[in-house]
């Protein structure tokens, strides 16, 4: 049950039950719908692009805590950066979830995003966990088809 | 080797009163391990079920002492695998009251056997503007071959919608029947909700147009007594591995003459009569339908299953389940925010539920860490989700070794998922 805790951290939980950036958004410049087959999991992220930099990005969409907290976090943390910026941080994110090594907690860059960190232990659930980023990613290459986690 | 060359164990046993679960359990070597420092509490047989010890030295003696091909040595070893291999067909023809052996055929599962049934028998017949019709609690597996076909011949697959209580309306069901119809494809229980279909009167009002019906019998057989000529349908078909047997096999009954006009589905080995470049005259039922090599040691794992639950009687098991499920069904539903789906009159082992504000994935995870093993998602039955709006359920399913103690894990680890979420 220990493990629990570091999967269902406090922030996590925080951002399950008030999701930030939530709903849609009429002047998106971008948008994608990605889906995780294995859970059900949908959601639809929105980008306001501007000259290379998200100006604001907002999602809407039904999942589990972990795919809905870790779709408000990265609308959090990704607003401001440019598309090389955006997709520095999914890798770093990425890496933190499925790499060999334990990620430093001081890694500035992800910021609070190492909360997610915990995921590791629970492979089943890291396609929860990077969905939101999936679709991030298909909505900024302008991909019609849905992104999936598959 | 007893229990495999040995023929039937006395079939319909009176129900006993009470099952000996603490002996039955021993028979169950997965069942003895702790999962996450916790006792294993597995609840996930309705995806499939545990092994015991039966069938996993049937299976390791079957390759010891016996294993040969089948039906083309003149070796004492063939002859030995030969004879193991048909007298399981026996065995399932006795067990779900076949009229005859031949009728049944062994496939890799229920899902070839619906397939089989649709490229084999009903491919050839359907024309465009046919139609076929499945319930709307069908398991994909009963879905999707309906719609290739459909999507070939420019047919129409209609649906039979379900109540709020999970049950198939049946005046709509009756409504939907036509001069159309070419088939019914329905299951007997719901994977999703546990709902016992009235597969009966279903088949009787279909017969009276002389539309065929298919069963989709994989969550039916391990927990029903089950008699296809009562039934009166024309195909019925499961799986093994729900059945406490091997995976990768399965059956497919079919009564003779439909067997009989059918086309093979696939050509190969041990199908044929004989083969020239000319012409091939294909072998009799049901070899016409078992091409290649089968599997012939999952088919005698089968065989020990089936010995193994006739030894209990599947009627006690069925009875116990039952009070397992009011036990489980009354338990669960007393926790704030959750919710049943699935409240049928006639219900199998299922309990499908969710939990206001927790996503079942987060279920899942949370019992995991307690050692209780549950199945969250859409079960492959993604329109079910849709007519309960919701995206997916938490689906604990039983089998007759789970204990009312384990229930109670269960009701523990549910309130344990309501605290990390409070």
């Amino acid at each position: 049950m220990s493990d629990l805790r570091d999967l269902y951290q406090d922030l996590i939980l925080d951002h399950t039950k008030r999701p930030r950036n939530f709903g849609q958004m009429e002047n998106a410049n971008c948008r994608a719908d990605g889906h995780n087959p294995l859970c059900g999991d949908k959601l639809t992220v929105f980008l306001d692009v501007d000259n290379g930099v998200v100006k604001d990005v907002r999602f809407q969409g039904s999942g589990c805590a972990i795919s809905t907290a870790s779709a408000s976090m990265m609308t959090e943390s990704i607003k401001g950066k440019t598309r090389a910026e955006v997709e520095t941080l999914f890798e770093k994110f990425h890496h933190m979830l499925t790499g060999p090594q334990s990620v430093e907690s001081e890694d500035d860059e992800l910021g609070k995003l190492v909360v997610f960190s915990g995921v590791k232990e629970f492979p089943v659930r890291v396609k929860c966990a990077t969905l939101a980023w999936h679709t991030l990613n298909a909505a900024l290459k302008h991909q019609v088809e849905p992104a999936s986690t598959e | 080797m007893k229990g495999l060359s040995e023929v039937l164990s006395p079939e319909t046993r009176r129900p006993r009163t009470s099952l000996d679960i603490a002996r039955i359990r021993e028979d169950f070597p997965i069942l003895g391990q702790k999962v996450n420092g916790r006792p294993l509490v597995y609840l996930d047989n309705a995806a499939t079920s545990q092994k015991p010890r039966q069938v996993i030295e049937a299976i390791s003696h079957f390759y010891s002492e016996d294993y040969s091909n089948i039906h083309r040595g003149v070796h004492t070893l063939s002859q030995r695998s030969t004879q193991s291999y048909e007298a399981v067909r026996t065995k399932v023809q006795k067990l779900i009251h076949a009229a005859e052996d031949r009728e049944i055929i062994f496939v890799r599962g229920a899902t070839e056997g619906i397939n089989l049934v649709a490229f084999g028998y009903l491919r050839p017949r359907l024309q465009a503007g046919d139609e076929i019709v499945i319930s709307g609690m069908e398991h994909h597996s009963n879905i999707v071959p309906w719609q290739i076909l459909c999507e070939e011949k420019n047919a129409r697959l209609r649906v039979i919608p379900i109540n709020d209580d999970g049950e198939v309306i049946f005046e709509e069901y009756d409504k939907l029947l036509n001069s159309r119809t070419r088939l019914v494809a329905v299951t007997h229980v719901s994977n999703a909700l546990g709902t016992i279909n009235p597969i009966r009167r279903m088949v009787e009002v279909a017969h009276r147009q002389q539309i065929p019906v298919l069963v989709d019998g994989a969550q039916a057989i391990p927990h029903l007594p089950v008699d296809v000529q009562a039934l009166g349908c024309d195909f019925y078909t499961f799986s093994g591995h729900k059945l406490y047997g091997p995976t990768g096999i399965g059956v497919l009954y079919g009564k003779a003459s439909l067997l009989e006009s059918m086309s093979p589905f696939q050509g190969g080995g041990d199908m044929i009569a004989s083969v020239t470049f000319e012409k091939t005259t294909y072998n009799k039922i049901p070899h016409k339908f078992e091409a290649g090599t089968p599997d012939i040691a999952g088919v005698i794992g089968l065989g020990a299953a089936i010995d193994y639950v006739q030894a209990i009687g599947i009627a006690a098991i069925g009875a116990y389940e039952e009070e397992l499920l009011a036990y489980a069904t009354r338990e669960v539903s007393k926790i704030a925010g959750v919710r049943v789906l699935g409240s049928a009159k006639e219900k199998a082992s299922v309990l499908s539920f969710t939990l206001e504000g927790v996503h079942p994935h987060d279920i899942g995870t949370i019992l995991d860490q307690q050692g209780i093993a549950i199945r969250a998602g859409h079960h492959c039955a993604q329109p079910v989700m849709d007519r309960f709006q919701v995206p997916a359920t938490a689906r604990a399913s039983f089998a007759f070794y789970n204990t009312k103690k384990e229930v109670d894990a269960l009701v523990n680890g549910i309130r344990a998922v309501m605290e990390v979420f409070s």
